[in-house]
């Protein structure tokens, strides 16, 4: 039992279920049961994975390594570290909710089929991705994503899915196509041999010249900051989210943007160490930007869709902020913040859907008003989720983004600072889009709206328990959390100049208590 | 020592027809096969051609094969030099043989109908009295096979040359056929007549080059044998510019072949006017061999001319590259924009072949043959889809990137096969194209190459645009009526014999596999070129 591979299994097991839903017939008539139980049987497997890891142990567990293309030092390598582990978490969790939510959307059996059979790849690549140990075999995962959502995007989306889907694909591809080149130089500059393409051989490796380590970091850096996706990289989310259908975005955005910020923490930092800490200042900037622009933007929006987009833009600054910050508290924080931003905006994606597939426009002006009375449910549901998108105390996101803010603040306190003001902005577009559709007087036409059915409650209501159990309960995860965030700080040593008075600055509790905002 | 002398030597000259095997097998074939044309009846002639070809091609991939792998060491010179057998020649041989074998299979198929892609008579005026009797009678061209055949064997003959007569000669007997062929399409023959001429004058032009070229590397060296030469330069030269200037004159002629900018222009007509099967053919199989020849003659020369060529090969790569992606990004037919990433795909195995290093080479044999297997594959895929008329006739392939709309929706199979395709054209990783781009770009780096590989990169990002395009016009959008059918034999149209599907399966099957499990074949490549290189 000890030797089996449970890791690839697991990994295996959505692509086996995407073929059994594509290619066996007889199945088509129960397509979207099928899709469900067997996304649920991963995510057992994945929860029974979780029992068995030792979070005390720290390091990579659950690891296997095959040669594949000993010619390029490729290996098949994957493990699990704690940040991993929460990440495999988030997605095996985000997909069968995802396809619950989108039980209708799909008419014919044949484009059912083909839908899950997509998510269901995707589902395979997005653990595989969280688990790689090789550069290489992340960085094939990396771009093969692309073509399972881009199929899901143009294929299924909305009016403006061509366009969109393109704009994707290309962002993506450029960016891409630029790590490349990092990854090539990582293998003619790097340790080279049949195992030259390990995160372990290349952690701690000595680049030889500044300049290249520079440069393979930038390549690395720019493919991570298109996925994230942060400012002034970020314009095809939004195009994307609006067009696609509301589940593709819970996914693309819930998990498959994390990937960017998860190679951040997983390659960025420990793997280039000297050049993290020349590009920081930049970097945190950029977070800033993010932060304040992502939900400026998102003021102003109309379509709920790309709001919520530009939400995502200001929170994904949030994490990067954290991940560049390099404290213990913020590396926790942004850890934790990918996994409660998944659940957060994953519910909000799927509760705008089922508004949309009830009033049959995105507008949000032409929502509501009202629709409170008529949908109490409803309405209670996205101002929980909404709620928990502002950080509010009570909820998850609250406990990752004050991390996030103290760790920051511990090693450059105006970052911090600023930081917070994307919070107030954070009520200010949630309350505002809340307060249009469904507060006032209900319209006529309104009034027989449907409230929530039973599969939409099973849907959104388990992310929301999550989100409340973690928020007054978060050591489950923050444990897993702890050791990688400690490695991280490690690896990258951080000096940061002498004179900030915080080279030594001492670990802020996870702030359970904390009222500060 | 002159020409003539060896010629009048000629009786001593020995034969080591083990060796020669697999292109004599081919040749023979093909004389075999202009016989049938002469004597057997019209009614049987196809019945014997194809089985023949098939026969011919396979037997002498699998002599090549043979060859590599026997234990004795077969490797030195033979017919006084002409020919050179070694392992690298030896691969060229069984990869252009392997693509040629999927080649003829989409070459031979028809509809049930009898409606293949080659004019019933090539030799009548289109559009004249003498074409309509000939198409109600129903004939068919049945000499495209000994043409095939014989283009086959001088490619065959092309990467194991020894001198540089045999390459000439190689070099006509694999273009004279394909000129032929390129102007014996079936539908809008008139394109395709055109097509035939431009591909003519321009190669006819290419080789006065090359012979010229040979003449002044002649005069400079005094031999015509690429290892004489080879001595002669390493050997300390003194009149550098005169071997310079055959060298690069030599080049030009090989380049036109591959199809690299500035002699590129023939590519986008030829590979549209020519009928599909043979643009398949003709796109895979005569990269593989001029690519293998342009090995030979720039590594017989490197020794004393690298420094003087790099330069020379840089700028050729990058223009080859971006010229290339960027006249790709407006096409809107299906063949000419497979055409422009052919001259693309030229751009980056000269890439591997300008790094000079045995990564290079070991990186350009592996995208030679998983670039030449997806080709074949891919233009199968683009004959099977063809336009109907309104009584349901069918016409000519319906090319048009129009009418491309909503293929993956009528057509799944047909659609989403040649969507992977275009993934490994793309480079996406999982296909052996994403492989074969690391292995030459990470040479280029690894040889000092970077400004190469980079541009390299930046295209490939650039041409992923237009490879979406036709994703995008199959899968996202609706089709326009029902004037174009995919002739999958699974839904509607017409049913052909099955030989392309097995073809595509073949070549669709090597692609992911390569691109999986690329290892053992990229150890295999890398062994062969360490044996090469000194």
């Amino acid at each position: 039992m000890q030797n089996f591979p449970w890791l690839t299994a697991l990994i295996v097991a959505p692509a086996i279920g995407s073929l059994v839903v594509w290619l066996v017939r007889p199945l088509r008539r129960y397509v979207r049961q099928v899709a469900l139980a067997w996304s649920l049987i991963v995510l057992a497997g994945a929860v029974f994975l979780a029992f068995q890891f030792e979070s005390s142990q720290g390091g990579v567990q659950f690891a296997e390594r095959y040669a594949w293309i000993p010619r390029f030092g490729v290996s098949y390598a994957v493990g699990l570290n704690g940040v991993g582990l929460v990440l495999v978490l988030l997605s095996a969790a985000l997909v069968p909710v995802v396809l619950l939510a989108g039980w209708k959307e799909q008419s014919s059996p044949a484009r059912q089929a083909n839908y899950a059979a997509l998510v269901l790849v995707l589902e395979c690549f997005m653990l595989a991705v969280f688990a790689a140990r090789d550069v290489f075999l992340f960085y094939l995962l990396f771009e093969a994503m692309l073509i399972p959502v881009y199929f899901m995007i143009g294929s299924f989306g909305g009016e403006r899915r061509k366009p969109a889907a393109l704009k994707f694909l290309l962002y993506s591809l450029a960016g891409g196509l630029v790590m490349l080149a990092g990854v090539i130089a990582c293998w003619t500059e790097g340790p080279g041999g049949e195992q030259g393409f390990m995160i372990d051989s290349l952690t701690g490796f000595d680049w030889g010249s500044t300049r290249v380590e520079r440069l393979i970091f930038l390549s690395f850096f720019v493919a991570f900051a298109v996925k994230a996706p942060m400012f002034p990289v970020h314009t095809w989310l939004p195009d994307a989210a609006q067009a696609a259908k509301p589940g593709t975005s819970a996914l693309l955005v819930g998990v498959l943007d994390k990937v960017g910020t998860f190679g951040m923490v997983a390659l960025c930092l420990p793997l280039f160490p000297e050049a993290s800490r020349w590009a920081a200042p930049v970097i945190i900037g950029l977070a800033l930007v993010s932060i304040i622009w992502g939900a400026l933007l998102a003021l102003g929006q109309k379509d709920i869709l790309r709001m919520i987009a530009y939400t995502s833009v200001s929170h994904f600054g949030f994490i990067v902020l954290g991940i560049f910050a390099v404290t213990e508290t913020a590396e926790i924080g942004a850890s934790f913040y990918m996994v409660n931003h998944g659940l957060s905006t994953g519910a909000l994606f799927i509760l705008a859907g089922f508004l949309i597939r009830r009033r049959g426009t995105a507008d949000m002006t032409a929502m509501g008003p009202g629709l409170q009375r008529t949908t109490p449910l409803l309405a209670g549901t996205f101002l929980a989720v909404g709620l928990s998108a502002v950080a509010l105390p009570g909820f998850s996101t609250f406990i990752s983004e004050f991390m996030v803010m103290a760790g920051t603040y511990q090693r450059v306190p105006l970052a911090g600072v600023i930081s917070v003001l994307g919070v107030i902005l954070a009520a200010l577009y949630i309350l505002i889009a809340y307060q249009k559709i469904f507060t006032g007087p209900v319209q006529e036409d309104l009034a027989s709206t449907r409230d929530l059915g039973g599969r939409e409650l099973w849907a959104v209501g388990p992310l929301i328990a999550v989100m409340l159990f973690l928020g007054f309960c978060p050591t489950p995860v923050t444990d897993l959390l702890r050791v990688p965030a400690a490695e991280t700080v490690e690896q990258s040593a951080f000096d940061w100049p002498p004179g900030s008075g915080l080279e030594q600055a001492e670990p802020v509790g996870t702030g359970q208590e904390g009222g500060q905002e | 020592m002159n020409l003539t002398v060896v010629l009048a030597v000629g009786p001593v000259i020995e034969f080591d027809w083990y060796k020669l095997a697999p292109v004599v097998v081919v040749l023979v074939a093909a004389v075999l096969a202009t016989l049938v044309e002469a004597f057997a009846p019209v009614r049987a002639r196809r019945l014997i051609e194809v089985p023949l070809a098939l026969l011919a091609v396979a037997s002498a991939g699998l002599l090549a094969l043979h060859l590599a792998i026997s234990p004795q060491d077969i490797s030195g010179a033979t017919a006084n030099g002409a020919v050179t057998i070694d392992p690298l020649g030896l691969y060229l041989q069984l990869a252009i043989a392997a693509s040629a074998l999927i080649g003829l299979l989409v070459i031979a198929d028809r509809t049930v109908q009898g409606d293949d892609a080659f004019a019933p008579q090539a030799s009548a005026v289109p559009g004249s009295e003498y074409e309509e009797q000939a198409r109600k009678a129903g004939l068919t061209q049945t000499d495209v096979f000994p043409l095939v055949l014989f283009a086959t064997g001088g490619m065959m003959l092309f990467p194991v040359a020894g001198d540089l007569i045999t390459l000439f000669v190689a070099l006509e007997v694999l273009s004279l056929p394909l000129y032929l062929l390129s102007g014996m399409a079936r539908h809008r023959r008139l394109l395709s007549q055109e097509a035939s001429l431009k591909y003519f004058l321009l190669g006819a032009m290419a080789s006065a080059f090359f012979l010229f070229g040979a003449a002044w590397v002649y005069g400079a060296t005094g031999s015509l044998s690429l290892s004489r030469i080879g001595t002669a330069i390493s050997g300390g030269l003194t009149q550098d510019t005169i071997l310079l200037t055959g060298v690069v004159l030599i080049l030009a002629g090989l380049l036109f072949k591959v199809g690299a900018v500035p002699f590129h222009y023939w590519t986008p007509d030829v590979y549209q006017g020519a009928p599909t099967p043979i643009t398949g053919f003709m796109a895979a199989c005569t990269k593989i061999a001029a690519f293998g020849a342009l090995l030979r003659v720039l590594y017989a020369v490197t020794p004393g001319l690298e420094w003087d060529l790099t330069p020379v090969l840089w700028t050729v790569a990058i223009l080859t590259m971006v010229v290339g992606t960027v006249i790709g990004l407006v096409q809107r037919d299906v063949k000419r924009l497979l055409a422009y990433s052919a001259i693309a795909h030229a751009g980056f195995i000269l890439t591997g072949v300008a790094s000079f290093s045995p990564d290079g080479i070991s990186g350009t044999l592996f995208y030679l043959f998983t670039y030449g297997i997806s080709t074949v594959g891919a233009f199968g895929l683009i004959a099977l889809v063809r336009e109907v008329d309104a009584e349901g006739h069918m016409r000519g392939q319906a090319t048009g990137l129009d009418q491309w709309r909503g293929l993956g929706r009528r057509s799944p199979l047909l659609a989403g096969t040649f969507a992977f395709f275009l993934l490994s054209f793309a480079g996406i990783p999982l296909t052996a194209g994403f492989v074969g781009k690391f292995a030459v770009f990470a040479a280029a780096f690894g040889a000092g190459a970077a400004p190469l590989a980079i541009t390299g990169l930046a295209c490939s990002a650039a041409a992923a645009f237009f490879y979406a395009r036709i994703i995008v016009a199959m899968f996202f959008e609706e089709s326009p009526d029902d004037s174009v059918v995919a002739r999958t034999g699974l839904g509607i149209g017409v049913r052909t014999l099955g030989l392309t599907q097995i073809a595509v399966a073949i070549s669709a099957v090597l692609t992911l596999v390569l691109g999986v499990i690329p290892g053992w074949f990229l150890n295999f490549t890398e062994e062969l070129s360490l044996l090469w290189v000194p």
